[in-house]
């Protein structure tokens, strides 16, 4: 076709597509992809409404002060308020340094052997293991073998087992984020490598890294199996006042009371959910909070 | 200012082409070695690799102290990573390997006792697109001095490489603002004044210009020629008007079938660029290609 494309300009009768149709397809596919969107967000608005109207009549102050009870009336979220609290702060603790240091030995210093195929692929299969499976190990390794018993500490180090997979790999991608422009003018002024890291790899990748950190505590508190597994009991009457001392989560607690057979417990479990929502809602809010504050100052 | 005589080359073409050809020479013209008795820099037989790909091949030149040398060729000559080579940037990336060496003041930076990051330090590098760090103006300029125990007073510093980089009366009044929110022209003469608050003794620029307008340019240039009097420049730039208005010698480089990253001509500028001794340098100048 080569003799037409001289002829271009006065060819025009050579394009036929039906602008009608073109422009019905565009509205075809926003209309298919509101579709798509709606299942995910009806769901959701119905669960939350059936949860407040079944809940927010309980939410009182009794409900936040109490212990659980065999009488509806008297049982509260308490402990499992306190005790998911608990739990988190040495979670993170033990998880947030583990990680963020993977993370970056992985991305700035490790070389590319079989060493570091091997942690890279471990930690790729670690992230896809069922949470019960934890639970099992932690059972074994941290109540039994290193006799920590069914306590908030063990709880912590098998929910930051549980979780270490996502913030070494939300790390790493924040960490590869990092313009190479930024290191090279580092080194270029006789910075050495751990200077570079320190002063502008990790400022740099800081927001990435607490956006995954905060994701991956908003999933451990949402983690029942592997604390039932370890033994998270569902009667606290007392909070925690030491890490190796009993505990019970929110899930559990909601758990817990949705299996008893009086409605009103069932009442109780909406208003549990109501606080375990409220607390992921603030978790998820932090995360964004910190990550806008934090892009705009770099 | 060097005029470069464009149409007079032309006119010569036949004659140059009619020259018989010689085998490349890395030698330098014979009256060179008397116009820069001391070489800040000099690379002696040098060669790259990029894992099994060879970059810059055999490449001798003794850059003159205090004069800024460029050095131009087509794109993939090798320039830019000769240019890294003297400051050991290369090695950021892994499997780089070299051979031959790099002598700065007399010294092999490629020597095993020597640490690149002190060469770093040494020899200061200004980047093709401007790359401040998002932070002040102050820290910008004080973070490379700090990291290298810089103990004197850091106001009187960051003064002395602001107005050293020509940008301190666009900007003291604010010190604390982001080196990010200055212009593309005013960002790169911040990373030249940052480059030279380490006092390095050689200072290599990889098409410093590129990203930025005419008149940010002219600025770089003027700049430039301030720092010549103080610092050993060596700048690669694509452009050959460039070339021949700042510097004082210009290395031309080449890569062709036998072999990439190859010096094909070096000497004062106002030679290269008004009677190459090699009819490919001559072909470049000219435009016939590159």
């Amino acid at each position: 076709m080569a003799e037409d494309t001289g002829t271009l300009g006065r060819s025009a009768p050579v394009f036929k597509a039906s602008m009608q149709w073109r422009r019905l397809k565009s509205h075809f596919f926003v209309v298919l992809g509101l579709l798509s969107v709606l299942p995910g967000i009806v769901a959701l608005l119905v669960l939350l409404v059936d949860v407040i109207v079944q809940g927010s009549g309980w939410l009182d102050w009794q409900f936040f002060t109490s212990f659980d009870s065999r009488f509806p009336e008297r049982a509260g979220i308490k402990a499992a308020l306190f005790g998911t609290l608990y739990m988190m702060v040495f979670t993170m603790l033990l998880a947030v340094p583990i990680g963020v240091m993977t993370a970056i030995y992985l991305e700035e210093y490790a070389g590319d052997n079989w060493f570091t195929q091997f942690i890279q692929v471990n930690i790729a299969n670690l992230a896809g293991v069922p949470s019960i499976v934890y639970g099992l190990l932690g059972l074994q390794v941290f109540v039994r073998m290193m006799e920590m018993g069914r306590s908030v500490l063990a709880g912590s180090c098998t929910m930051a087992l549980l979780i270490l997979p996502i913030i070494i790999v939300a790390s790493r991608e924040a960490i590869r984020a990092v313009p190479p422009s930024m290191r090279e003018a580092s080194f270029a002024l006789g910075a050495s490598k751990w200077e570079t890291v320190r002063h502008h790899v990790l400022p740099y990748a800081l927001p990435g890294m607490l956006t995954g950190a905060i994701l991956a505590a908003a999933r451990a508190i949402g983690e029942t199996a592997p604390l039932i597994t370890i033994g998270a009991l569902t009667f606290v009457p007392f909070l925690p006042e030491h890490p190796l001392d009993r505990f019970t989560v929110l899930p559990i607690q909601i758990f817990n009371w949705v299996s008893r057979a009086q409605s009103e417990f069932h009442h109780l479990a909406a208003a549990g959910i109501i606080v375990l929502l409220v607390v992921l809602i603030i978790l998820n809010s932090v995360a964004i909070y910190l990550r806008q504050r934090l892009r705009t100052r770099y | 200012m060097i005029k470069v005589p464009f149409t007079k080359a032309k006119e010569e073409e036949s004659t140059v082409e009619a020259v018989v050809r010689e085998p490349v020479s890395t030698e330098l013209p014979k009256d060179v070695p008397a116009e820069m008795p001391d070489p800040a820099v000099e690379v002696n037989n040098f060669s790259l690799w990029y894992g099994d790909f060879q970059a810059v091949t055999d490449v001798s030149i003794k850059f003159p102290r205090k004069k800024i040398t460029a050095v131009i060729g087509p794109s993939g000559c090798g320039k830019s990573t000769l240019l890294r080579g003297i400051n050991r940037m290369n090695e950021l990336i892994g499997g780089v390997r070299t051979q031959g060496n790099v002598l700065l003041e007399g010294t092999d930076i490629y020597a095993d006792t020597v640490d690149p990051v002190e060469v770093r330090r040494r020899v200061g590098m200004v980047f093709q697109k401007p790359n401040p760090f998002p932070r002040s103006i102050r820290d910008n300029i004080l973070f490379g001095a700090r990291v290298n125990g810089y103990q004197a007073d850091e106001d009187e510093l960051v003064e002395a490489a602001l107005r050293g980089a020509a940008l301190w009366d666009e900007v003291n009044h604010d010190l604390k603002q982001s080196g990010l929110a200055l212009s593309g022209g005013q960002q790169q003469r911040l990373c030249i004044a940052r480059a030279i608050a380490v006092s390095p003794e050689v200072l290599l620029m990889d098409e410093p210009c590129s990203a930025l307008d005419p008149i940010a340019t002219l600025k770089i240039e003027d700049l430039m020629r301030e720092l010549a009097k103080d610092y050993t420049i060596i700048i690669v730039t694509h452009n050959m008007q460039q070339a021949a208005r700042v510097s004082d010698f210009t290395a031309f480089m080449l890569s062709d079938d036998t072999a990439r990253g190859k010096l094909i001509e070096f000497g004062p500028t106002t030679d290269l660029f008004t009677n190459p001794t090699d009819e490919r340098t001559e072909a470049y100048i000219t435009g016939r290609f590159g």
